[in-house]
Order: C-alpha cells, then sequence, then structure tokens
C-alpha cells in the first residue's frame, strides 16, 4: 500500500533558535504567536482563567458587602530593561498593585498588554514575563486577561508594558488626597529616590562601592498594616451617630516626580501648607553619593517601592510603630506637617531654620555643568 | 566621604559663624558671589535671610548656561538642527532659549540632541559612530575647560575626523576685572569661585585683590564654607584691609592644578569674548588653539551671519551684572517662569532668577 499524504503529520520545525529575537509574526494570528502566547505567556501568570484563552476574563465577585470596586491602568517604558533590583516586569505589576493599594484596596486582578519591538531577544522577553509572573504570584494578584502586539523597529524601545488593576475597596475607606487638615503628620515609608538613581546609575554607567538597587515592591500588605493601625475600615457602631472622621487621610507611591511631586498634588488639592523638614528625609548613603554627584535633588527622584501616608495628629504614633514592623517599613519617618499657612504650597525647613518652596519640576532632570 | 560633607552643613556651626559676622559687621557692605553655584547655595539654604540686614549680597555672572550669548546658542541651534549631525551638551543647556526656540524644541521634532554628562561620552558617540558628525557644546568656565580639553586630545588620538566642539569657554577673573571697573560698580568684596580656583589657582585672584583693593575669599559650597567665607571677607571690610584668604583649603591650592591647567593650554588659547549680559570683555575667554582647528564646529560648518535676539523684556542682563535682583524684573514669575524662561537666568539651576523661584 502506497503510503497516504497526511497534511496534519507535516511539520516546519520553527526557524526560530533560542536565541532568536521576537518578529512581526510573533505579533498577529500565526502559528508563532499561538506558541508565543502558550509557551511564553501563559505559563508565566499559571492562571486557570488566563489559561482558557478568551477575548475576555469573566470573573467571580469578591466583593464583600459594602465593598467597591477600584480600578486603575498604568503603562510602563524604562531604559534599560534590567536594573539591579528587578526589571520592567516588577514594575508592571508592583506600580498597578500600588496603585490600587494607595486607594485601601485589596488588588485583586490585572490585565497585562505588551508592545514588543521587533528584534527584542526572545529570552530577554521570558525574564521580562517570568518576572511579572513570580511579581504577581508574590503580591498574590492573579492575572487573568492579557494581549500582545508587535511592533516594527523603531515604532518602541524593546518592550512597552499596560498593566490595567482591579481591587476591592472596604466599606467606610475613603482616602483622598484632597482630604488633609492642618496638624496631620506626613509620614514616608523608607529612603527616598533608591528607585530612580539606580535606573540613572546604571544609564551613566557609575558604580559604587555598594551598589544601588532599585526598591521596586508591592505595598499592599504595608498598606494593609497602615490601615488596621489607623482603625479602618470603621467597625460598625452599635449606636447610631456621626462616625469619627478616619484618622488615615491618604496615601500615596511617589513614583515620577518623587516625594516632591506627591505633596505638591496633596497641597494644591486639599488646599492646605505642608511643611517638610530636610533633617528628617530619610535617604540611603550611597544614594546620596550619587544625587550629589549627579546634582540630582532626591526629592524629585522616582520610588517605586515606598509609600507616604498622611495621618491625623493622634494616630500617628501607632501608624508609624506599624509600618516600622514591617519589612517594608522599617526606616519609616515623619517628615513633616500640614500646615494652614501657604496653602496648596509645599515648603521645606532647611537646617539652618530658613524654608524654601518645592515646586514640581518643571521637566526632565537634566545635570548641572559643574 | 559624606560624613565629611556633613561637617561643612553642621546647623550649630553656622549659627555660630552667623553670631560672629553679626558681631564684626558695623559698615554696610556689598559682597558678590561670582560663582552660580554659590548663588544656588545660598538661596538653597536661605543663608541670605540668616545674615545682618547691612550686608548685601549680590548674585554673579557665573552660571555658564546665563553667560553664553544668543548668538551661540543660535549657532547651536543651527547646528542641531542638521541632519547627520548628533549635537551633544550638559543638560542644563537644553532648555535654553535661543532667539526663537531651544536645544529641546529641536529634539521633540527629530534633531538628535542628547545630553551627556562628560565630554568624553561624545568621543565615544564620534568613535561609535563614523557616518555622524558629533559636535559638543563646550559651554562652562575654567572648571569644565580641562575636560574638553582632554577630550580634544583624545579625539586627535583616535583620528577621528567627525567630532568637533562648539566652543564658548570663558574666564572668570576677566569678568571680575570688567565688573570693578565700570564707573557705577557697588561691590566691595568678592566670594570667588572654589571650583574655579581649584582648577586655576589663586595669582589671578591675588593680582586683582592688590589692583582693585578689593577681599577676595574662594570658598567651598556647603553652608558652612560660604558663612565661614563672609565672615573673613567682612573681617577683611572692617579692617580695610584686602587680599586673598583661602577658606575651601580642603580642595583649593594657590598653584591651583598643574595637570588640569597643562592640558587646557596645550588645547586652547585666551580671546576675546561677548558675554550674555555684559558684552565684550577683552581676554576673557578661550578657543581652540589652530593646530586643532580641525575640532572646531565653528571652522568645520557654515555658521556665519547667525546673530542673536534676546527676548526685550527680559533683564537678565542687569542681574548678571548684580544691579538688579529678580524679583525687580516685571517679567519674573509672570511671563517668564522656569516651564517658559525668557532668559537663561530662569533656566538653570544655577541661574539667579531660578533660583528665586523657590522664595516662599
Amino acid at each position: 500500500m502506497s503510503s497516504q499524504i497526511k497534511p496534519e503529520n507535516f511539520s516546519c520545525p520553527s526557524p526560530a533558535a533560542a536565541d532568536a529575537g521576537v518578529q512581526l509574526a510573533h505579533g498577529g494570528g500565526s502559528r508563532l504567536a499561538a506558541e508565543l502566547i502558550e509557551q511564553t505567556l501563559v505559563p508565566a501568570f499559571a492562571d486557570p482563567v488566563l489559561s482558557r484563552l478568551e477575548d475576555q476574563a469573566v470573573l467571580d465577585s469578591q466583593l464583600a458587602p459594602g465593598e467597591r470596586l477600584a480600578f486603575t491602568t498604568d503603562s510602563f517604558v524604562v531604559d534599560p530593561l534590567f536594573f539591579p533590583g528587578g526589571s520592567i516586569g516588577e514594575l508592571a505589576v508592583n506600580g498597578t498593585v500600588n496603585d490600587l493599594a494607595m486607594g485601601g484596596a485589596r488588588p485583586l486582578y490585572l490585565s497585562v498588554a505588551l508592545i514588543i519591538e521587533e528584534g527584542l531577544p526572545l529570552e530577554d522577553l521570558r525574564r521580562v514575563v517570568g518576572a511579572m509572573g513570580e511579581a504577581a504570584a508574590a503580591a498574590g494578584v492573579r492575572v487573568v486577561t492579557g494581549d500582545t502586539k508587535v511592533v516594527g523597529r523603531g515604532s518602541c524601545d524593546k518592550i512597552f508594558i499596560n498593566t490595567s488593576g482591579i481591587g476591592a475597596v472596604p466599606a467606610g475607606v475613603e482616602l483622598s488626597a484632597a482630604s488633609l487638615r492642618p496638624g496631620d503628620k506626613i509620614i514616608i515609608s523608607g529612603t527616598m529616590a533608591d528607585h530612580g538613581m539606580a535606573i540613572m546609575s546604571c544609564r551613566q554607567g557609575l558604580s559604587f562601592v555598594e551598589p544601588l538597587a532599585s526598591d521596586t515592591a508591592a505595598l499592599h500588605e504595608l498598606t494593609a498594616a497602615i490601615m488596621t493601625a489607623a482603625g479602618l475600615p470603621p467597625q460598625p457602631e452599635p449606636t447610631a451617630g456621626d462616625h469619627p472622621r478616619p484618622a488615615l487621610r491618604a496615601m500615596r507611591d511617589p513614583t515620577r516626580g518623587g516625594v516632591a511631586a506627591v505633596l505638591t498634588e496633596m497641597a494644591r488639592a486639599s488646599r492646605a501648607g505642608i511643611v517638610i523638614d530636610e533633617e528628617t528625609l530619610p535617604v540611603a548613603a550611597p544614594v546620596r553619593g550619587a544625587c550629589e554627584i549627579l546634582g540630582i535633588d532626591p526629592l524629585f527622584v522616582a520610588n517605586e517601592g515606598k509609600l507616604l501616608a498622611v495621618v491625623a495628629p493622634e494616630a500617628s504614633g501607632s501608624v508609624l510603630r506599624a509600618m516600622r514592623a514591617h519589612p517594608l517599613g522599617r526606616r519609616a519617618a515623619i517628615i513633616g506637617e500640614v500646615g494652614a499657612e501657604n496653602p496648596g504650597l509645599v515648603a521645606l525647613r532647611t537646617p539652618l531654620g530658613t524654608h524654601r518652596i518645592i515646586d514640581l519640576p518643571t521637566g526632565e532632570l537634566l545635570p548641572r555643568i559643574c | 566621604m559624606f560624613k565629611h560633607l556633613d561637617e561643612y552643613r553642621d546647623p550649630a556651626l553656622a549659627r555660630r559663624l552667623l553670631a560672629e559676622i553679626a558681631g564684626v559687621a558695623r559698615g554696610r557692605w556689598v559682597i558678590m558671589e561670582i560663582c552660580g553655584g554659590h548663588t544656588h547655595a545660598i538661596i538653597r539654604h536661605g543663608i541670605d535671610l540668616l545674615l545682618p540686614e547691612q550686608l548685601e549680597l549680590v548674585h554673579g555672572p557665573g552660571c555658564p548656561v546665563c553667560v553664553t550669548p544668543v548668538g551661540l546658542i543660535d549657532k547651536a541651534l543651527a547646528l542641531a538642527r542638521r541632519p547627520g549631525v548628533v549635537f551633544t551638551s550638559f543638560g542644563d543647556m537644553l532648555r535654553v532659549p535661543g532667539s526663537r526656540e531651544s536645544l529641546a524644541q529641536i529634539r521633540s521634532r527629530g534633531g538628535d540632541v542628547r545630553p551627556v554628562y562628560s565630554p568624553l561620552e561624545a568621543v565615544n558617540l564620534a568613535a561609535q559612530n563614523p557616518d555622524r558628525q558629533v559636535v559638543f557644546f563646550a559651554v562652562g568656565f575654567e572648571t569644565t575647560a580641562p575636560g574638553n580639553a582632554l577630550a580634544v586630545q583624545q579625539a586627535a588620538r583616535l583620528e577621528l575626523t567627525n567630532f568637533s566642539l562648539l566652543v564658548s569657554h570663558v574666564l572668570v577673573p576677566p569678568a571680575i576685572s570688567a565688573l570693578l571697573a565700570a564707573p557705577d560698580n557697588r561691590i566691595q568684596a568678592f566670594l570667588a569661585p572654589g571650583h574655579v580656583c581649584t582648577v586655576e589657582g589663586l595669582e589671578a585672584y591675588e593680582a586683582i585683590a592688590a589692583r582693585y583693593r578689593v577681599p577676595m575669599v574662594p570658598a567651598g559650597f556647603e553652608p558652612v564654607d560660604i558663612l565661614a567665607a563672609l565672615l573673613l571677607l567682612v573681617r577683611q571690610l572692617e579692617e580695610g584691609r584686602a587680599g586673598v584668604e583661602n577658606e575651601y583649603r580642603r580642595s583649593v591650592r594657590p598653584e591651583g592644578n598643574p595637570a588640569a591647567r597643562r592640558a587646557v593650554e596645550q588645547v586652547f588659547e585666551v580671546c576675546d569674548r561677548n558675554w550674555r549680559g555684559l558684552g565684550e570683555i577683552p581676554a576673557s575667554g578661550l578657543r581652540l588653539r589652530p593646530e586643532f582647528a580641525a575640532f572646531d564646529a565653528e571652522n568645520k560648518f557654515e555658521l556665519e551671519g547667525i546673530e542673536g535676539r534676546e527676548a526685550t523684556m527680559c533683564i537678565s542682563g542687569a542681574i548678571l551684572r548684580g544691579e538688579q535682583k529678580p524679583p525687580q524684573c516685571p517679567a519674573f514669575g509672570r511671563e517668564c517662569t522656569p516651564a517658559n524662561p525668557l532668559g537663561a537666568t530662569m533656566v538653570s539651576n544655577e541661574g539667579a532668577c531660578a533660583a528665586y523661584m523657590h522664595r516662599p
């Protein structure tokens, strides 16, 4: 019998070797695209809903009575993709988890959209996606839907990532940058400028005895500890009456623009003045060194694993203790106070007792001449 | 290193020095800090607000970005617009307005403008991109000249034909002399530039102090440095002395840095220069020596006939001469802000106008 020709027995071995780069064909509808999704992307996140590869994730509601949804989105672009302390992958997961957590939300679900430049080494893509999967697992958040596009060389820089997130906000939690009151304390969870200076020293080829590492971290456990210490969510009162104003006013993660940008936004939104003490601002010694060398003020430099909490004075002690008891808040410190003077402005008190206004940076951070 | 720096930021020591200055100062004295780094530090720490009111600090023309003439910035812009040119510069220069626009605006339209930290980075770019012309904007005082001289020597050693400098180097002592020689001069003493003196030494300052009978004290850039230097200056003024006293001994040696001076002398020669705000000052700048003409962007590219126009509202000239303070400008904080600067003094961190934007 002549053997029959069975098309399904044909196979064309994928021409892509292990060290090959992403091709335009990885982007749309082809066998390469299907392979990329099934062999690289889906396993990294190991989620049953994602694995179904439907056009949408259909999810069980995880809201308790009275809880509301928080929804956020952020896009991540960074050069270099890999740096001491992490990669764009961790940033993309932790950044969105943190944006949810700053509103008092429990993070639940993430989406991940990748825009990849043709030619990105597949190995780099695997590392980035692997880092995202690990960060999501560590944060206990599920990646349930995603998308991949490949664009021609030069149309994007290696890889851009968008993540969106959904979380649950307990009843009675109303945090807002507009709710600051005179007397409130400003608490930072740790040292400033670690992430931004790690990236900048990578780009400039600066090396230090103690290498600078990004502080990228998911902060939702720290925010949960802060909320508990501040008495949130409020317990239902047996007797009806006025609920006391929550002692926790607002939380923000000082990413781009640094601590200065967040405080300026809060001062403007609350029409309150903020005064911070230069001597209390925590900066790690090697980061301070890098800032001195490059002529950059750490107040304006990005963080990826720090938060600012604004707390009523009576709760500041318990919140500070709770933060210091958490591994991500060990170096927490009170750095300033909300006042009635200079509404809308942030002033910095120097060690000499003079004040200067801290404003948003005009544009990109640029090194000085001498 | 930073424990060492902390000593010069010690608030208790700073307060002791302030009290001493207040105890010594009797007359009314006008002291200029010539260097933009000092202006930045004085405003940053609020030092001028803590001094006795009879001491007036005026801000000098020592911000390299601020004194680069508009015409030369327009030449930089013309180069940056050219296809095939990679225009490199220190970061502060990117937002300085020329007659019509800035390097940053040209970059946003696709011009290849790159901020670098060192001129040697620009040399490396030239070595890596033999098909592109790499131009470095060699701006600055005596402090940046040695690095730029080394960059030219390195490019010569690598036999690069695609690297050049657009030179706008200026020198501090001739500017001080020009200020002192002006008939309406008010300045009675100078906080001398610590980093410039580290490179060039004290000889030129001794000569000026003797000739014009003005005290001069080179100072470091921390609050304690500046206050200690002001105390030395006020003592000299009160006692009628006029000499050079070195506050910044941890960095400044009387003879300067001979290796750096040698590199500068090998590559550059002194020339007349036009300063933004001050005008032409004889023998106040550096240009490339004829043997390095191949690395001079003004030789290499046709840049003739480019002349700048200043924004008419801007009073940065009077500010750079120490005649007026930024809040006296009608445009300050209104038409002119760091986001939309009319003049260079509003751009650089070291510019007096930008520094005053941080005053409560």
